[in-house]
């Protein structure tokens, strides 16, 4: 074996119908090494989100192998999936999916309730996660008092929590305004420059150019796997919005 | 995840919801306050029916004369006077567990004490007659055999003649005047309160039986030594259907009654029909117990009917839940939690209402309610039991929701 956090061999995906069968995935191997930054790209029906939702431990693929990081998931259910879920991947939604009327670092909090981890330990580590996203001071705030942006920084942080090995985005800049997903993604970057390897679930090319490698998904096969040389740094596209902002042309 | 985390998940759900949650307990509040209140209610006649059978002693046979038959025409029991203050005096001599035999002589008439009147019963008795009735003297002193002997024209008062003549007076050492004859008061019975059939028992005179008999009654009883009944206390412990027969074979045969004849005399035993009365009561507090429980059930019900909702309302919740490790069966704690968390305030709140209700009814309905800790605790882990019972079949519903499906749940 290779040094790649995630492998996966002929991953076949069905959905049973009441008389028919979908086939999601027709056999997609791929390769991602620790550290890569993956944006996941394709129409819709193209089987971008089943192989989130497999890559996720979310799902069990019908037939096929997927391993991470040296564990072979595929074959695993049930409980021991739900635990990988908490201790080795973080997941970003599109609608944040974070719980109303429960604060910011009681949210961030939740992965580590169902890790056993302490009362007092979970709080200071919840802190530093939110402190990491610039949110230290909206701890106490409710998602419905935080903005979209906020609220997407208080699922990063939550997606941390525990020291994941692989962050899922699925669509993350979905609901917010061009600004506010540069910043996002400025984030995301950052992280992926720590070491955290990221896979983006995304439909929009520029949100696609920030990735180091981009793999596209049509009827349930990869159709196109491209590194690129130079991702677009979210940093310096925001600076050029805001100039743009500034002085209109 | 920790028990005291599990409640804090579900206590916040519930804060959430407030007005759902108060509607959704409002159902067990009621089921167990009607169970507390309802058992209150029974347990207090029960123990009223109790009180009596302690006023009119434990193991009481009564001996009532037999019936006249003239011309074919039976009169019924106590019309003949066939039972005399001798056979009572018979029956403590030679009867073994008979621990009080006492002769009673009954009649009614004009009390006048002062410028008050009052009409009322009494009763020509012997000092034996204090014990087999449990009656307790509360004040002054019983009768001395002096008299007894000599017809003394002594009396004791119930308290219900006592608050009529003398009001709060005391009533000891003054002349009061029964069917014009003059008597002086010596004491006081303590209460006893309603008979089974709702007489006032402190409604009475006690006074010697000779002095009843000669002095006041008079007429032909007087030659006959005759009594209206007799009272038989049998000792603690003794087989009361052996010491019936005994008082039964020792009256025939005083009576000089050929075998074959009819009992000249009815013998009852009072405490089996206050028995009987007891276990009817007790029988109405379990039957209005388990009306009660009805509506603890469908206070359960109610439970289940919120918590399904619920589950369908936070599908979301529970997918990203599961997103983030929690395994089906956190999920299941989760909501099972909840419910019963739901059901033990519901269960507290309804405790408080019940237990308040059952002095409010006690004091206003003048009823009397006896709360005992067992119906509470009773009542609170029935409901508890429901929480569990009716949470279980939404929180397993929840907690077998697929991530996915959960997650994109609209």
């Amino acid at each position: 074996m290779d040094k790649s956090l995630i492998i996966t061999r002929d991953l076949v995906k069905e959905y049973r119908m009441e008389n028919y069968t979908v086939t999601a995935l027709r056999g997609v191997s791929l390769d991602i090494a620790a550290g890569e930054f993956v944006a996941v790209m394709g129409p819709s029906g193209s089987g971008k989100s089943t192989v989130m939702n497999l890559l996720g431990c979310l799902d069990s693929p019908t037939s096929g192998d997927y391993v991470l990081a040296g564990e072979k998931v595929s074959e695993i259910s049930g409980d021991a999936l739900a635990a990988i879920r908490n201790r080795r991947i973080g997941f970003v939604f599109q609608n944040f999916n974070l719980l109303a009327r429960t604060s910011a670092v009681e949210n961030v909090e939740l992965p580590l309730l169902y890790s056993h981890c302490p009362a007092e330990e979970r709080r200071s580590r919840a802190m530093t996660r939110l402190a990491e996203v610039g949110l230290a001071d909206r701890a106490h705030h409710q998602p419905s008092q935080l903005s979209g942006g906020q609220q997407q920084r208080v699922a990063i942080a939550r997606a941390l929590v525990n020291n994941p090995v692989l962050i899922l985005a699925d669509e993350p800049t979905g609901a917010l305004d061009t600004h506010t997903s540069f910043e996002l993604m400025g984030l995301l970057q950052e992280l992926n420059r720590g070491g955290m390897t990221v896979v983006l679930v995304t439909h929009e090319h520029d949100i696609a150019t920030f990735a180091s490698r981009i793999i596209s998904f049509r009827d349930g096969h990869v159709v196109d796997d491209q590194r690129v040389e130079r991702p677009a740094d979210a940093r310096e596209m925001l600076q050029a919005l805001s100039k743009e902002a500034a002085h209109p042309s | 995840m920790t028990w005291l985390a599990s409640i804090r998940i579900a206590l916040r759900a519930l804060r959430v919801n407030k007005l759902r949650s108060t509607l959704t307990m409002l159902g067990i509040i009621i089921g167990v306050a009607a169970v507390i209140v309802m058992i209150a209610i029974g347990a207090g006649a029960q123990a009223r029916v109790e009180e009596q059978i302690k006023a009119l002693g434990s193991n009481l046979i009564m001996l009532l004369p037999g019936s006249v038959t003239a011309g074919g025409v039976r009169m019924g029991s106590g019309s003949r006077n066939t039972l005399t203050e001798d056979d009572s005096y018979a029956i403590q001599r030679e009867v073994r567990d008979v621990q009080a035999s006492a002769p009673q002589l009954r009649g009614t008439g004009q009390v006048v004490a002062g410028n008050t009147n009052w009409s009322t019963v009494f009763y020509g008795v012997t000092p034996e007659y204090f014990e087999a009735r449990n009656w307790v003297i509360a004040s002054g002193k019983g009768f001395e055999p002096a008299d007894l002997s000599g017809a003394g024209k002594v009396a004791l008062l119930g308290e219900t003649v006592t608050r009529s003549l003398f009001g709060d007076a005391d009533p000891i050492g003054q002349v009061i005047r029964i069917r014009k004859v003059p008597f002086t008061v010596i004491g006081t019975l303590q209460r006893k309160g309603q008979s089974l059939m709702g007489q006032d028992q402190d409604d009475v005179i006690l006074m010697p039986i000779s002095t009843a008999r000669n002095r006041v009654l008079g007429g032909s009883t007087a030659r006959l030594r005759t009594v209206g009944a007799i009272f038989v206390k049998v000792r603690e412990g003794a087989d009361m259907a052996d010491t019936e027969a005994e008082i039964r074979n020792l009256l025939r045969q005083r009576h000089r009654l050929q075998p074959g004849a009819e009992d000249d005399f009815t013998l009852r035993n009072l405490s089996e029909v206050l028995g009987a009365q007891e276990a009817s009561s007790r029988i109405m507090t379990l039957l209005l117990a388990a009306v009660a429980s009805v509506s603890l059930l469908v206070g359960g019900i109610g439970i289940m009917n919120i918590m399904l909702v619920s589950v369908t309302e936070r599908t979301r919740e529970i997918g990203l839940r599961m997103a983030v490790g929690a395994r089906g069966r956190d999920i299941l704690m989760q909501f099972l939690v909840e419910a019963i968390t739901l059901a033990l305030i519901g269960g507290l709140l309804g405790t408080m209402l019940g237990v308040g209700g059952s002095y409010a009814i006690g004091h206003f309905a003048e009823w009397r309610t006896e709360l005992n800790l067992q119906s509470i605790v009773l009542a609170v882990s029935f409901a508890a039991a429901i929480g569990i019972f009716f949470g279980f079949y939404p929180a397993r519903k929840a907690s077998r929701l697929l991530p996915i499906e959960a997650l994109r749940y609209e």
